[in-house]
């Protein structure tokens, strides 16, 4: 345990380093936040009838994403790993007395929680003082709140062990480019990422249910504003956690099989 | 300590001709070739023995470091160091062997020196007071006081592969792989290195297998050497045997007072011949050196000579040649 505590620092201490990218990353975040918010206020005054989701509680939600990016996409990547695999410096990951499927989900558990950190902070912050049609509102009550952090967290364990599955399919392919793309592009769409679920129709939420991309972000978020009621919460966090063990299970039979035959590439 | 027997390890590589027509046909069916990188490899090495593996680049010194560590699986044979089946008892296997490749990094990029140490003694969960000890007599030894704060991208090439000399002896490994230790160093890093090398074994009594092109590191450091070629074993024994056995040749070079006739000397040949200077070839199996020298000495006006042992590298190319390998 020690040591995956210790990786776990390192590669934090790693990412605090970049600062000037963090800042940068922040602006973004929201440029963007802004932006999403105009066009739903656009969507929302000129639609008829009662949406399945507030504004404020869109808001909400699009302020969420924004300050969570880290925990959410899964374009998020350790480039680090990848060329690990394909220059073949695996070989010293592979003399150390540890599973090397830990000790990467360290890693990459890691290098989110750095980089939330640096931009999620600042975002929270400013978002609850903006004007009233922009701000991000806080939670209903304490026990959302706390519904909410368990549902992140669990969320952020449930999207590692999805991209664990990226760096493995490297053993393979040699190449990350297309798994990236494949993973990040349905993942995106699938998480809620450029339509918030709500807004989708039914059919289509029927198929996103299907995948465990949705628990990452859309969920937590909606458990946040109460648009998720507590029992249907409960109920989310049971099946986060079936998932989590299923992907953690395919990912180390994967991890092995790739073991099994890995070439160092590189003499 | 360490049995290896009949070691076999094959890899497919993929392979096509230049072209355009070649790279969209390898698009439809790849075609494969099979390189035997070890074939049916045995050997054995005692506790305390450092052991030169040497060969021609592809003969698979690489490939056998990393079976050894168990980082590869072979396709067939067995392995036994320490009583563990490398790639079988990985986990457990790996606490007590240290591995240095050359031309790799285990050091992180960014961050100093000191934080890779202390994330690998959590790694091999070395106790703090053990890991002080070890980390002052690296330091020492390798001389690494002034670069352990450094980050690693700041560091030379000599200065890092100290450091990563040191990082894989932090949890004191009974057995130390170390392939091509010395690649890019300059003179005096590799002495360092050789000296460091020589002391860890001595001093804690460290199985060494070392791999290397530098027939200085072999000479400086190893008893014994193992000479692989295209995958198979070819020689296994003391430098100085392989030295009588093929490195029976010697070479004069005489200076002497000016003489226009050119020198006889039976059963010696002539490399090259001045009217002062002559470098002559002697094979000490069929003429004694004091037997050449007197004859020498008899014939012209000696000003000043030097003998010369034929250097390891010919040996080995001799080697390659009677084994045929190239």
């Amino acid at each position: 345990m020690k040591m995956y505590i210790s990786v776990f620092k390192l590669r934090f201490y790693n990412g605090l380093q970049y600062r000037a990218a963090a800042l940068a990353g922040v602006a973004t975040q929201f440029f963007w936040g802004f932006l999403i918010i105009m066009v739903f206020q656009a969507f929302y005054s000129h639609a008829e009838g009662t949406q399945p989701i507030s504004l404020p509680q869109l808001t909400t939600y699009v302020w969420l994403q924004q300050a969570f990016l880290a925990f959410i996409m899964l374009w998020f990547r350790d480039n680090e790993l990848f060329q690990l695999i394909t220059s073949g410096n695996i070989a010293y990951e592979l003399c150390r007395p540890s599973g090397i499927y830990n000790f990467w989900y360290a890693k990459l558990l890691a290098q989110r929680v750095s980089s939330a950190l640096l931009r999620s902070l600042p975002i929270l912050g400013i978002a609850f003082f903006l004007p009233r049609s922009y701000r991000l509102s806080l939670p209903p009550d304490p026990a959302t709140l706390v519904l909410f952090l368990v549902t992140l967290v669990i969320g952020l364990f449930v999207l590692v062990s999805v991209s664990m599955l990226i760096y493995i399919s490297v053993f393979v392919t040699m190449s990350p480019v297309g798994s990236l793309l494949i993973f990040s592009v349905a993942g995106e769409f699938l998480s809620g990422s450029i339509i918030p679920i709500p807004l989708m129709p039914d059919w289509l939420q029927d198929i996103v249910r299907l995948f465990p991309f949705h628990l990452s972000a859309d969920f937590p978020f909606r458990v946040y504003s109460g648009h998720i009621p507590k029992e249907a919460a409960l109920a989310g966090i049971v099946s986060q956690l079936l998932w989590l063990a299923f992907l953690i299970l395919v990912g180390r039979a994967a991890m092995n099989r790739a073991l099994r035959r890995v070439v160092v590439q590189g003499g | 300590m360490i049995t290896v027997k009949g070691i076999s390890k094959s890899f497919k590589v993929p392979r096509r001709s230049a072209g355009m027509g070649q790279a969209l046909k390898s698009l439809f069916r790849r075609e494969y070739t099979v390189v035997h990188a070890l074939s049916d490899i045995s050997f054995s090495i005692e506790p305390g023995e450092i052991v030169g593996y040497i060969g021609p680049n592809g003969a698979g010194k690489s490939t056998t470091i990393k079976v050894m560590s168990g980082i590869l699986v072979p396709d067939s044979g067995t392995c036994t160091i320490m009583g563990y089946t490398p790639w079988r008892d990985r986990v457990r296997y790996v606490k007590r062997i240290g591995v240095v490749f050359g031309q790799r990094s285990q050091l992180w990029w960014d961050v100093p020196v000191i934080d890779s140490f202390e994330l690998l003694r959590d790694i091999y969960d070395v106790p703090e007071r053990e890991y002080r000890d070890t980390l002052d007599l690296l330091t020492e030894t390798l001389d690494l006081k002034h670069i352990v704060n450094t980050p690693v991208r700041q560091l030379s090439l000599g200065q890092r592969m100290r450091c990563e000399i040191a990082a894989s002896l932090l949890h004191s490994p009974s057995v130390l792989f170390l392939d091509e230790p010395t690649i890019g160093l300059d003179a005096v890093s590799k002495i360092a290195v050789r000296q460091f090398i020589r002391t860890i074994n001595k001093e804690k009594g460290v199985t060494i297998i070392l791999t290397t092109h530098d027939m200085n590191d072999i000479e400086a450091l190893a008893r014994r050497i193992l000479l692989i070629g295209k995958g198979s074993l070819l020689y296994d024994g003391s430098l100085q045997e392989l030295r009588s056995r093929f490195g029976t040749r010697k070479t004069i070079t005489a200076d002497y007072m000016e003489r226009q006739e050119p020198l006889a000397i039976p059963g010696v040949s002539i490399v090259s011949w001045t009217p002062e200077r002559a470098v002559l070839s002697v094979d000490t199996e069929q003429v004694m050196m004091s037997e050449a020298l007197t004859r020498l000495a008899e014939q012209v006006d000696l000003l000043d000579v030097a003998i010369d042992t034929q250097p390891i590298e010919d040996i080995i190319v001799q080697l390659y040649k009677e084994y045929q390998i190239s």
